[in-house]
């Protein structure tokens, strides 16, 4: 259990996606002007992340890895190059269904974060995930709760961010510095911020 | 005769397209400091030259021949599953490109760890697919992957360069700087080799490129009104 939580925390905090492996940042600068926006954002991300990852560490361990295929009777069969291909096709195709279920079952949560899904297909911080899981050769329970503290703490930087920022465009800024300049000296900041977790040893 | 002319007009404006799509991306029209794509493996591969290089390289080379193949086969792609498509063109390429590493430079490939396969979800690759090959025929389109390419190489290579000389004194694993610690007069600063740094940086080039080229500035959302000096600001 203890092993679990620290894996959490350190995914939250300590291995920030976004602030200390720069992953999902294209979206993370270009959604962060109002912070409802980037709380639902973040919220999808986390949906997301917690299903793409154990999905995706499934389907590695029970069919692409290095003999993984010997239930079925064949041996010595290595796909794990073909992990990059599987891990996105599964993404996708996970958002399209999420995104299907989400429209019959739950029509409210669907206009709330219908809008964020297809971005979700190419932030890098889902592909990423699931990347580090196969990395890391986590296990499926550790691969839950990864996925689940990855995904909560690239929430988390991005509603930060996204509550800085409201903030920040009503600063006295150099002309050539405003709006993209400053955003990633602000994003900058944040991670010097975040980087005080990284001494914390657990 | 018209046919003639024609075909010079068409000759001269195939260069200039192709001309044009090579040049424009470097500064222009940046992929990373204007478009505001691909920014992660930007930030994230450019503690060290050599990592940047090679990541330069094989983001230029899938991009390239990502655009010319989606180009190639666009009036076959039913627009309803084209970013499926898309995405497996790419996947496939980004695999031969992380087998080929794996085998050539297996040190690198280390270091490069997930962002090779990241190259696949690079907003880079995917914006050039959708934006430009689904519209233009394979050659412009390879000409378009490799100039995008480019730009991002740019940046890539600035950002790196600063960081490695400064983070730890050497370029491309040369010594640059002789360190304090080997008997040098260079204290090497250690936030260049962490991530915050390269957030300052690229912040700091987009400034100098919107000093340099003011119409790449955004629009204003809210102007300080210069109250201590009266409205109309007269210093």
């Amino acid at each position: 259990m203890e092993a679990y939580i620290s894996l959490f925390v350190k995914a939250v905090f300590i291995e920030n996606l976004a602030l200390s492996f720069f992953l999902g940042m294209c979206t993370f600068i270009a959604v962060s002007k109002k912070i409802s926006t980037a709380m639902g954002l973040g919220v999808a991300v986390m949906v997301v992340q917690s299903i793409t990852v154990p999905a995706n560490n499934f389907v590695y361990h029970a069919l692409l890895q290095e003999d993984a295929l010997s239930w079925m009777g064949i041996k010595g069969v290595d796909l794990s190059f073909l992990a990059l291909l599987s891990c996105i096709g599964m993404i996708a195709a996970l958002v399209q269904i999420l995104e299907m279920v989400l429209d019959k079952f739950f029509p409210a949560l669907y206009f709330a974060l219908g809008i964020f899904l297809p971005l979700i297909t190419v932030n890098c911080a889902i592909l990423g995930g699931s990347l580090f899981m196969i990395e890391r050769d986590y296990n499926f329970g550790e691969s839950v709760t990864y996925g689940v503290g990855s995904g909560l703490g690239w929430a988390l930087a991005i509603t930060v961010m996204a509550g800085v920022r409201e903030k920040l465009k009503y600063s006295d800024i150099p002309a050539g510095l405003q709006g993209l300049g400053i955003t990633f000296i602000t994003a900058g900041l944040m991670s010097l911020g975040f980087m005080a977790f990284s001494g914390i040893q657990l | 005769m018209s046919a003639i002319l024609n075909d010079e007009l068409k000759h001269k404006l195939i260069n200039d397209e192709t001309k044009k799509v090579l040049i424009a991306p470097l500064v222009n029209d940046n992929p990373i400091t204007l478009q505001v794509l691909g920014i992660c493996s930007a930030l994230a591969v450019t503690s060290q030259m050599t990592t940047s290089l090679i990541m330069a390289l094989a983001l230029t080379l899938v991009t390239a021949f990502s655009s010319a193949a989606i180009s190639a086969i666009r009036n076959h792609i039913p627009s309803s599953i084209r970013i499926i498509v898309q995405m497996t063109i790419i996947a496939s390429l980004v695999i031969v490109v992380d087998q080929v590493l794996k085998a050539v430079a297996y040190d690198v490939s280390k270091s490069l760890s997930v962002f090779v396969g990241l190259i696949i979800t690079n907003c880079i690759v995917m914006g050039r697919a959708e934006g430009y090959a689904m519209k233009n025929p394979p050659i412009e389109s390879f000409m378009d992957g490799i100039g995008n390419g480019a730009g991002y190489s740019l940046i890539l290579i600035i950002v790196a360069f600063f960081r490695e000389t400064l983070g730890s004194g050497k370029l491309l694993g040369f010594e640059v700087f002789k360190l304090t610690k080997d008997g040098g007069w260079y204290d090497p600063n250690g936030l260049m080799l962490l991530p915050p740094s390269a957030f300052f940086i690229i912040g700091l080039i987009i400034w100098s490129v919107r000093q340099w080229k003011p119409e790449q500035r955004e629009k204003i959302d809210f102007k300080i009104l210069d109250i201590a000096h009266g409205e109309g600001g007269h210093h």
